[in-house]
Order: structure tokens, then C-alpha cells, then sequence
């Protein structure tokens, strides 16, 4: 294991942890948010995006390049018809299931073992995109 | 509008955060999910999208990062968590279908939650900002209908 697959390894449990407290790896607590009954999950993506924030826009200020090498790039993608079909395509998903990537993975934490029917209809699902409209 | 209070939401959402920041300081990688579906299926799979260089690079600590992510979320269960090990009601046939479609939408959106909703928006992307938007807004459409329709949970 080199030293980035260690910190991604470490991030990952920390991630997991997260999602796990915030309430987002039970599909009931996503679906309460999308119903609009309970907002507490702006509050985790709140809380989640502003500290991200300090770490990709205010720390490079101070940091010349990340401590394990390459460069700090913000996240940006060009935005295409494809951007908000698939977009629209996950909102559709997430409404039905209460599952999104994240969400599910940490899901088989918390013991939730269904959900390995909803990763491995996302794996199928993300092939058919990848082989048929890549 | 919280029936179940705020501080659990808000102190995870931050160790999420703290997460996303302390992989991006040491590495320069964002730490997002949807990508280790494709990437993962590079070492299945000869179809070209697959086997971009972004995902051949990435598909190694991208499984690092999901063992991650799932141990984290044990590490919980079985430490702190008021509940222990916990299964959802939620309908095969939605798990299945619904994972069908999340698979499939976040690929060809390149970024689901995280991607687009934490590390994008935090990287001020207008493009994720539009992602996030739709999303949100026909997951509160499509959660409600089934709501009306008595699909419960």
C-alpha cells in the first residue's frame, strides 16, 4: 500500500464515519429529507461543502502543492446536455431508493445488507451507461 | 423541519468535510464516490470509457477509499451508534431499480453527491451547481409521488 492509497484508505474511514453519524447511510433518513420532512441533511451537505471549501479555495494560499506531491485542481467539469440528463437520471433513482454512491457503501457499515442489491444495480447501471453512451 | 434535531446532521457533515480536506491537502485528489463504479469495471472490462486514463489512474486508491468508507461506517456501529446494526424497509425492487438509475445518471453526469454536491460546489462549479439543482429537485418530485402513490418508507 503506498502512501496515497493510505490516506485515501484513512479518508475514507473518517467519510464513512461522517455519513454514518450524519444519519445519510440509512436510505429512510434521505427519503425523510426528499419528502420534506426532515432538512437535515442541508445541514450535513452544508456543513460537509463549507469545510471542503476552506481546504480547496483558502488552504492552496498557503500550500504551495499538496504534502504528498501533484497539485491542488478545484473540481470542475464542463457543463453538457449529458451534465443535467444524468443528473435528472440519478435525482430519479435517489427519489425512488433513497441511495446515492456514498451513501450506499457506507449503508453496508451500518450492517444494511439489502443495499448490496442497490450497488450492484449501480455497478450494471453505470456499465450500461459506460458501454452503450460512452 | 428537524424532527430529529440538527447536531448529528451538522457534526457529520463536517467530519465528511474534514474527510474531503484531508485527502485533497496530502494528495490534490477529491475524494468523491460515483467514479469507482466505472473505474472499478476497468480491471472487468475492455470498453473504452472504461479504460480512460483518469479512471486506470484512479482505480486503485478509489477501492482503498471505498474499503474506507464502509469500515468508517462500522467503526460507528459499533462504537458510538445508538442503534447498532440496522437494515432498511425500503423495497428490493426500489433498491434495485433506484441503484439501477443512480448508477447509470451519475456516470453520464459525471458526479453524484458528493462529487458534484460537496467537492464540486466547494470548488464553486457552476456546472456541478446546475447538477445539484436538478438532482435535488426531481429526487424531492420523484420521493414525493411515491409518497402519494403509498409507497411506504
Amino acid at each position: 500500500m503506498n502512501n496515497r492509497n493510505i490516506v485515501l484508505f484513512i479518508g475514507g474511514i473518517v467519510f464513512g464515519f461522517g455519513l454514518a453519524l450524519g444519519g445519510m447511510s440509512k436510505p429512510e433518513i434521505v427519503l425523510s429529507f426528499l419528502q420534506l420532512k426532515d432538512f437535515g441533511l442541508i445541514v450535513l451537505m452544508g456543513g460537509a461543502t463549507g469545510v471542503a471549501f476552506i481546504a480547496i479555495n483558502i488552504v492552496p494560499r498557503f500550500l504551495d502543492k499538496p504534502v504528498l506531491g501533484g497539485e491542488f485542481k478545484p473540481r470542475t467539469r464542463t457543463l453538457s446536455r449529458n451534465t443535467l440528463i444524468g443528473a435528472a437520471v440519478f435525482g430519479v433513482g435517489w427519489g425512488l431508493s433513497g441511495q446515492c454512491p456514498g451513501s450506499a457503501i457506507s449503508s453496508l457499515g451500518i450492517g444494511n445488507l439489502p443495499v448490496l442489491l442497490g450497488i450492484a444495480a449501480m455497478f450494471l447501471g453505470a456499465y450500461v451507461m459506460g458501454r452503450f453512451f460512452g | 423541519m428537524f424532527p430529529l434535531g440538527v447536531t448529528s446532521y451538522l457534526i457529520g457533515g463536517i467530519v465528511i468535510g474534514l474527510a474531503v480536506s484531508f485527502v485533497y491537502i496530502l494528495t490534490g485528489l477529491h475524494a468523491t464516490q460515483s467514479s469507482l463504479f466505472s473505474s472499478t469495471l476497468s480491471y472487468f472490462s475492455k470498453v473504452p470509457f472504461f479504460n480512460r486514463k483518469t479512471y486506470l489512474e484512479s482505480r486503485e486508491w478509489r477501492l482503498y477509499f471505498a474499503a474506507g468508507v464502509m469500515l468508517g461506517a462500522l467503526l460507528y456501529t459499533v462504537t458510538i451508534s445508538p442503534d447498532g446494526f440496522w437494515s432498511t424497509s425500503v423495497q428490493w425492487w426500489r433498491l434495485i431499480l433506484g441503484g439501477f438509475l443512480v448508477g447509470f445518471g451519475t456516470r453520464l453526469s459525471s458526479g453524484c453527491t458528493s462529487g458534484h454536491g460537496i467537492s464540486g460546489i466547494a470548488s464553486l462549479s457552476t456546472t456541478s451547481l446546475y447538477a445539484v439543482i436538478t438532482f435535488i429537485g426531481v429526487g424531492i418530485v420523484v420521493a414525493n409521488l411515491m409518497l402519494i402513490l403509498g409507497v411506504a418508507p
